[in-house]
């Protein structure tokens, strides 16, 4: 029961992996990358999780409460402000790669010499 | 075999975010999967919020409700536009 | 066999193995709820008394592990740069689309309604957007999330207000040089303390009062540094995409 949350981590990463590869259309690809970095997200804090812990934030809180891992998750909202702007290059390319060619399928484009 | 730690809520949202993950990379249709990811993103931030993480879940709420879709959204729209209708519909 | 088909039939077996690998490496890890890092701890116990911040994942994004935060927002520098150089308009295409705006496109927001709304939630919007990064050291917020949402505030402009007020107010000659200014204000508080002789990035100003506005001395400054690149390289996003939208919807003649 506890491997749940490790066991779903995995899962989402393969299932966004077998999306990627299968995928016909560049737009499809860029979600299916977003997918696959959620799992590294749900990875990271279910790693950090204590028994009985609280939210790191000691406003009101005694100092020495047990809380979670500040620094899985002080990793995770970094990655997460940043892939907005990396999958923002992604969709970008695509863009660019319709412009020059007329498709967003990535079987076609592997044949279009530009 | 030690208790379980890990409480129902956490148990039922993690189920949940497992079927919205398949959902969103096997929609074929953009447009679909764009409103996919929202809800699959909105359901981040209630397991961020019950894994005690109210910074995480901060970031991807914001990320996830303007950012995205107003990328995504105009990336198809171009790509519909320009004469070439890309988009697969099948399944 | 389409190239598609062989890609399936491929993935799945590829994907199988790896998936064995990954469940049985998870397996190795210690159960759920019991991690030991004593990182973690350590930083939870000592981020109030050393630099006066009660929010501890804040502290540790800007202070007990800055330097890894000034490369990822390099990373995102180097990222909205590549997106500019992709969809800016080279010379003579902007000119072109300078002529069309003398007549706006049909996609003006006519409801006086939801522009009195628009302009509500943008104030409402943004101020929640800079408490949250102002008090980012003391509850749950700080510059990244708090960047985010100003953006975001200032996006609901092109959906409630329209096309004209969106392009007044994001100029990209104000844009640039403010995520610019985001960017390098990181490094020069960083390098303020290596010419004093301390190390890169060593708090200067000494920690303040915990629980207030002034707290951790020089990590509000890159807090506030990071909340400004943050928005305005967000920002300068939503605008290329949105132009690569807008311009040919004027061109059509709306």
């Amino acid at each position: 029961m506890n491997f749940l949350a490790f066991g779903v981590a995995g899962w989402i990463c393969l299932v966004g992996f077998y999306g990627a590869i299968v995928s016909k259309n560049l737009i499809h690809l860029a979600l299916c990358l977003t997918v696959i970095q959620s799992s590294t997200y749900v990875l990271l804090l279910s790693i950090g999780y204590r028994k009985h812990g609280t939210a790191p934030i000691f406003k009101g809180v005694k100092l020495g409460t047990t809380a979670v891992d500040p620094v899985v998750q002080s990793l995770t909202l970094t990655d997460i402000v940043i892939s907005v702007t990396v999958i923002a290059l992604i969709l970008a390319l695509a863009l660019d790669a319709h412009k020059k060619s007329g498709t967003i399928d990535p079987d076609q484009l592997a044949d279009f010499h530009g | 075999m030690p208790l379980a730690t890990l409480v129902p809520l956490q148990a039922s949202i993690l189920v949940l975010v497992a079927f919205g993950a398949t959902a969103v990379a096997l929609c074929r249709n953009t447009l679909r999967q764009i409103l996919l990811s929202g809800v699959y993103g909105l359901l981040l931030v209630l397991l961020f919020v019950v894994l005690q993480a109210p910074d995480v879940a901060l970031s991807m709420l914001v990320v996830t409700t303007v950012a995205y879709p107003l990328i995504v959204l105009v990336a198809i729209a171009r790509t519909r536009a320009g004469g070439v209708d890309a988009d697969d519909d099948d399944s | 066999m389409t190239r598609r088909g062989i890609r399936a039939a491929v993935a799945v077996p590829t994907l199988g193995v790896l998936g064995v690998v990954l469940f049985w490496g998870l397996s190795g890890l210690p159960p759920f709820g019991n991690y030991h890092g004593i990182y973690g701890f350590l930083i939870n116990h000592r981020a109030l008394p050393q630099r006066h911040t009660t929010n501890a994942v804040t502290a540790t994004v800007f202070d007990y592990r800055g330097f890894d935060t000034m490369g990822e927002e390099f990373i995102l520098f180097a990222a909205v740069t590549g997106v500019v150089l992709l969809l800016r308009k080279g010379s003579e295409e902007s000119d072109e689309a300078e002529s069309e705006d003398q007549e706006p496109p049909e996609d003006d927001v006519r409801s006086d309604a939801l522009r009195l709304f628009g302009m509500l939630a943008l104030a409402a919007g943004a101020l929640v957007a800079l408490w949250l990064i102002a008090y980012g050291l003391v509850t749950p917020g700080g510059g990244f999330q708090g960047g985010v949402a100003l953006a975001s505030a200032f996006g609901l402009l092109y959906l409630t207000v329209g096309y004209r007020p969106w392009t007044r107010r994001t100029k990209e000659a104000a844009l640039d040089p403010l995520e610019g200014v985001g960017a390098s204000g990181y490094v020069v508080i960083g390098l303020a303390a290596l010419i004093s002789g301390l190390p890169f990035l060593t708090n200067l100003l000494g920690p303040g009062k915990p629980g207030t506005l002034w707290s951790g001395g020089s990590l509000s400054f890159i807090n506030w540094a990071v909340a400004m690149e943050v928005a305005a390289a967000n920002l300068i996003l939503y605008k290329e995409f949105l132009e690569e939208y807008i311009v040919p919807l004027a061109r059509r003649g709306g």
